[in-house]
Parts: C-alpha cells; structure tokens; sequence
C-alpha cells in the first residue's frame, strides 16, 4: 500500500512450494479488497466487544438514572441523578473509597519496592537467573481463588501456620484476618505476595535491557555505586517501571475475587473495598440502579488511570 | 588513575577499588545477596510448598497445633475425593473441573478465530484511526468485573444466557480479545509485510498471502498467546460465580471458594483440589515463559 512491492523475494523456497494463480489485478482494486478485508478481519471481534462490553455499559449508564431492582421488576422510573448524589454525599461510599486508597497505595508500594529490590538482586547473579525468576513467578499465576483460600487458611488464627511459627519465636498470636486493623494489613500483603513477582518481572526486563557499555563507562569514571544506580539504572528502567506500577494500582482498585475469599469484607467493614461494596448493593441490596450508578462512577475513575497508563505506553512505544 | 581496559571490562559489575579489597568486599556482597535472594525465594514459595504439603497430610495432621512440618503421615485420600464422590462415582468438584476445560477451551479458541485476524488487519492495514482503536480496546479489558457483570447478569437473563456454559464462554471470549489482538500484533508486526507482498506479486490474493505464507509463520506466537488466554479463563472468578449457579454448568474456581462454604471445613480437600487446579497453569505459565512479559502486561510491553 505504502511502498512499491520489492521485486525480489527474500524466501523463494516458499513462494516456489505453490503453483501461483495468474497475475493480473490493478493496484485500485488491490487496495479497495485490502479496506475490505480489514474490515472484515477487525468487525467480528469487535462486534463481540460492543455487545459484551460497550453495550453492557450503556445499560448500566442509563440504569444508573433510574430505581430499578433487579428482583422488584416492573417499569423503572427515573430519577436523573438522585443515584449520583446520594453515593457522593454517603459517608458510608466515603469510608470505602479511604479504605481502597489505602488497600491500593499500600499494596501497590509494597510490591513495587520489593519486586524492584527482587529484581535488582537477580539480575546482579550471572548463574540461575532462570531458574531463580521462574521460581518468583510461581504466586503470580495462581488463581485468586486459590490464593485467597489457601491464605485463609495459612492465617487462621488458631490451627494457622502463621501463628505456629509466631509461636514456636515465642511471639504472641495474630488475629490476623479478624482483627479490625489487621485484616486490611492481611489483605495488603497477601495482594504483595501475589503481585510482587509481577513488578519483578518487568523490572528484570528493564534491568537487563540496560546496556553493558554503560556501567562499563561509569566504572572507567570512578563512579560511585549509587552514582551508577542513580544516574543509568533508575532512569533506564524507570518507564516501564512505572507502566507497571499503574497497571498494577488500576488492577488493585478494581480487585475483587480476594476480598470475596479471604475476608469477604470484614471484619464489619474493615475490609470492604469499592469493588465488594458495588456487590452488596447489587446482589445482596437489589438497589441495581443504585449500583449501576455506583459502578459508572468507578468505570470513570477507571477510564481516568486507564488513560494515564495508555498515555505513558505510547510514550514508551514512541522512544 | 591509570585503570587498564582490561580490569574495567572483564567483571560486569566492576568496582572501583583496589584489587583486594575489592575482591574481599565483592565476594562478602555477593554472599550477602545470595542469602537475602534465598530467605525471599522461601518466603515466596513457602505458600505453595505448604499447600502442597496440607494436601498430603491426615487430617489429624493437619489441624495440629503446632504445625507438622515433616513427621506427617502421607495419604492420597484427599486427591482421592477431589475426584471421586464419597458414595462412589464421579465428584461434583470433578464435574467443575471438566466444565473449566470446556469453558476455558471454549472461550479460547473462539477469541483466537476472531482476535487473530483482526490483529493482522490492525499490523497491515491503514485502519481509520487505528490507535484509538487499539487503545480502546485495550481499555474495555480494565473495567472492574463486578460492574460488567450487573447488565451482563440482566441482559443473560433477558435472553436465556444465564447458567449456561455458552454464557460464560461468550463473556471470557470478550475478556481475552482485547489481549489476544494486542498481544499478536506484536507478533505480526515481527513478520515482515514483504513476504505477502512478493506472494501477491506473484499473483495471490492478499487473503491468501495471509492464509499461506504468514499464518505459518504466525503458528508459534499464536499458541502462546492461546495458552494465555487459557490461563486466564482457567482462572477467572467473578463471572463464573454471579453468572453461573447449578453443578453441571459451575466451573472449578468457583465449586473450590464453594468447599468453605459450611459450618467445618476440610483444608486438606480444598489443598488438594487447589493443588489439581494450580497444577495445569504452572505447567502452561512454564511453557511460555519466554512470553511472560507481554502476556502478563496483556501484550501492551513487548521486550
């Protein structure tokens, strides 16, 4: 389309496999076919994405400005935006937006140090990085079923091997998922458990992409190791680092199978995060409309750090 | 000054010291992070290890107080009951089981028939604002699945969808297209248009140069990101368990949350059927791990 076809081919073993049909099509029409086809390849995914995603949206915005219940039925009557102000003025939607912020900042920090630290150590070794970075992995591709469950269990507070180990230090028991300030703190390094190989990975991957003849450089110069660390690691991983990190905080706030599992929000509220909280007043309130309007303005806050994420990548795609 | 070549380049993290001071305080750091690398290497696996074990263990063992850590009796018995039902005959875990295969199956192979051309159309073709596009479509992946799922559950309702194993296979096919389009555009964009291009000189269609000379060659980054996918549904939670109720259509991850469910719970069936489940990602995950990067930034970094 752009350029002129190259009149040689580089693999003629493969062309030559095949009997070529006649030649004979003008460049118009080749490329009218070509409009065609690509939208003919690209329609049917999308049309599967505007029924299951856009469309599913659209009904939950309009939703969001009536009282429907999903379990009343009968016609929805509007109410413009009574679902908005009554989520925005509630101070119970207040407590659950301070105890995500606090789920996301802590667990999103606390994975991103340690996962950067884990990162910097492995690509320092020359023997067993493989091994080593496929040992890491292995949390990060665990079910959140499996994780939350198996944590619960591992916290128990009383047949718990947690606290068996605690115990045998001769430190004192945890209520580690039944206290009101611990739990949120369980919820947070279970998250780190699971994702801190996650950041690993991309910094490994940004960490063996800085090119050796750099450090060499610096070492002719007499640079100090912090030097070196400051001035050619960090600013050289630093991008894909913090695509990580994003996508990770948007991950975090949208999180909802591990609360559902290890603590299902409690004790009381401690733990109920946006997510968990949209789920009570859709399925256990049938306040649809309210959810629907609940859930719309979580979609914005989304659509906010999805578009800071997409913006930082196409950076980092134009470098 | 006068540091020879020979010094600065031949250990990669070289320092700046006299040779044995350098040698001393090299070899004491190096200990020092081997030994931080293995205490966090246990900490990390130190969850599965254990899980592992639970699934092993009597369940006298594995309630007691302090944990057993090694002089445990070994038993079969709870992979035994993952599978099979305490009055003989298939489990309904086993069942769940076999439903994940279909559905993640299922919904896989329905996202690469219709993700994979369409993410050559995007690497080939000067599609109409084809940045917005991709961009998009990467962004339906991030909305927060309990949200979705409110209007997915009223709409499966309206048309029959719901409980049914074509449901969940439509909405995690529409989960994993955004992922597959990104991720194998990277991958056609590393096939060289050229090849097509001499292919059409030679009087193919562009459909067939697609089909013959490219898809071919296509082949391995295609299973890979399928193997993604199939992980990704293989582990998905929150539709399955709003979307789907009955046993003959529930998938494991939500027929394993289901065992905690009553009043005692048996920790050494919910390890081992954790065990059974985690088992095939761990193996797939390992057969792509060249890919791991792109997969798990769903295609969006490619290194």
């Amino acid at each position: 389309m752009s350029d002129p076809a190259p009149l040689t081919t580089d693999h003629p073993g493969q062309v030559a496999s095949a009997t070529p049909p006649a030649p004979g099509r003008s460049r118009r029409s080749r490329r009218l076919s070509d409009r065609g086809l690509a939208v003919a390849f690209t329609s049917p995914a999308l049309l599967l994405l505007l029924a299951m995603s856009v469309f599913p949206l659209l009904w939950a915005l309009y939703l969001s400005f009536t009282d429907y219940s999903a379990t009343r039925g009968g016609p929805a009557q509007f109410l413009w935006f009574e679902n908005y102000t009554a989520i925005l003025t509630s101070p119970q939607v207040h407590q659950r937006a301070l105890t995500t912020l606090v789920y996301v900042v802590g667990a999103v920090t606390l994975q991103t140090v340690l996962g950067f630290a884990i990162a910097y150590l492995i690509s320092r070794r020359t023997h067993g990085r493989g091994l080593l970075t496929t040992l890491f992995l292995v949390p990060m591709m665990l079910s959140p079923v499996v994780v939350g469950l198996f944590w619960r269990f591992m916290l128990d507070a009383q047949f718990g091997v947690i606290n068996s180990m605690l115990g045998s230090l001769g430190l004192g028991q945890v209520e580690w998922l039944t206290g009101q300030r611990t739990a949120l703190i369980s919820l947070i390094l279970v998250d780190t458990w699971q994702w801190t190989p996650f950041i690993m990975l991309i910094a490994l991957a940004g960490l063996t992409a800085v090119p050796t003849y750099l450090y060499e450089a610096a070492s002719i110069d007499r640079a100090s190791e912090w030097f070196r660390f400051r001035t050619i690691t960090l600013p050289l991983v630093w991008p894909l680092l913090l695509i990580a990190v994003l996508f990770r905080a948007i991950e975090a706030f949208r999180l909802f199978d591990l609360v559902y599992i290890l603590t299902s929000g409690g004790p009381g509220v401690s733990t109920e995060t946006l997510s968990f909280h949209v789920y009570k007043v859709a399925f256990l309130g049938f306040n649809t409309g309210t959810a629907s309007a609940y859930g719309i303005l979580m979609v914005l806050v989304v659509i906010v750090l999805t578009q800071l994420y997409l913006r930082y990548l196409n950076k980092l795609k134009e470098d | 000054m006068a540091v020879s070549v020979d010094e600065a380049v031949g250990t990669r993290p070289a320092r700046d010291r006299t040779p044995r001071a350098r040698r001393f305080g090299g070899r004491g750091r190096a200990v020092l992070e081997v030994a931080l690398l293995t205490v966090l290497a246990a900490v990390m696996l130190f969850p599965a290890l254990w899980m592992i074990e639970t699934s092993i263990k009597e369940n006298r063992d594995v309630y007691a107080i302090p944990a057993k850590f090694f002089d445990f009796k070994v038993t079969m018995d709870h992979f035994k009951d993952v599978f099979v039902a305490s009055g003989g005959g298939r489990s309904t875990l086993s069942d769940s089981f076999l439903n994940s295969v279909v559905v993640a199956g299922a919904s896989t192979a329905l996202a690469t028939v219709l993700g994979v051309p369409a993410a050559w159309a995007y690497s080939r073709f000067a599609v109409k604002a084809k940045k917005d596009q991709l961009f998009f479509i990467l962004s339906t992946r991030f909305m927060p699945p309990v949200v979705v799922v409110i209007p997915i559950f009223l709409m499966y309702r309206q048309v029959g969808l719901i409980d049914t194993k074509l449901g969940l296979i439509l909405i995690y096919a529409a989960f994993n297209i955004p992922f597959t389009i990104w991720m194998m555009k990277g991958f056609v964009d590393e096939v060289p248009a050229e090849y097509e291009d001499a292919a059409m000189l030679d009087g193919y269609t562009r459909l067939q140069a697609f089909w013959r000379f490219t898809l071919p060659l296509l082949l391995p980054g295609i299973a890979a990101t399928a193997v993604f996918a199939l992980i990704f549904s293989w582990n998905e939670f929150v539709f399955a368990i709003f979307l789907t109720s009955s046993d003959s259509v529930r998938t494991a991850p939500p027929a394993i949350a289901g065992l905690i469910g009553g009043t005692t719970v048996d920790w050494g069936l919910v390890a081992a059927a954790s065990v059974v489940f985690a088992l095939p990602v761990l193996v797939f995950a390992y057969l792509v791990r060249r890919h791991l990067v792109a997969g798990v930034t769903l295609g969006a970094v490619r290194r």
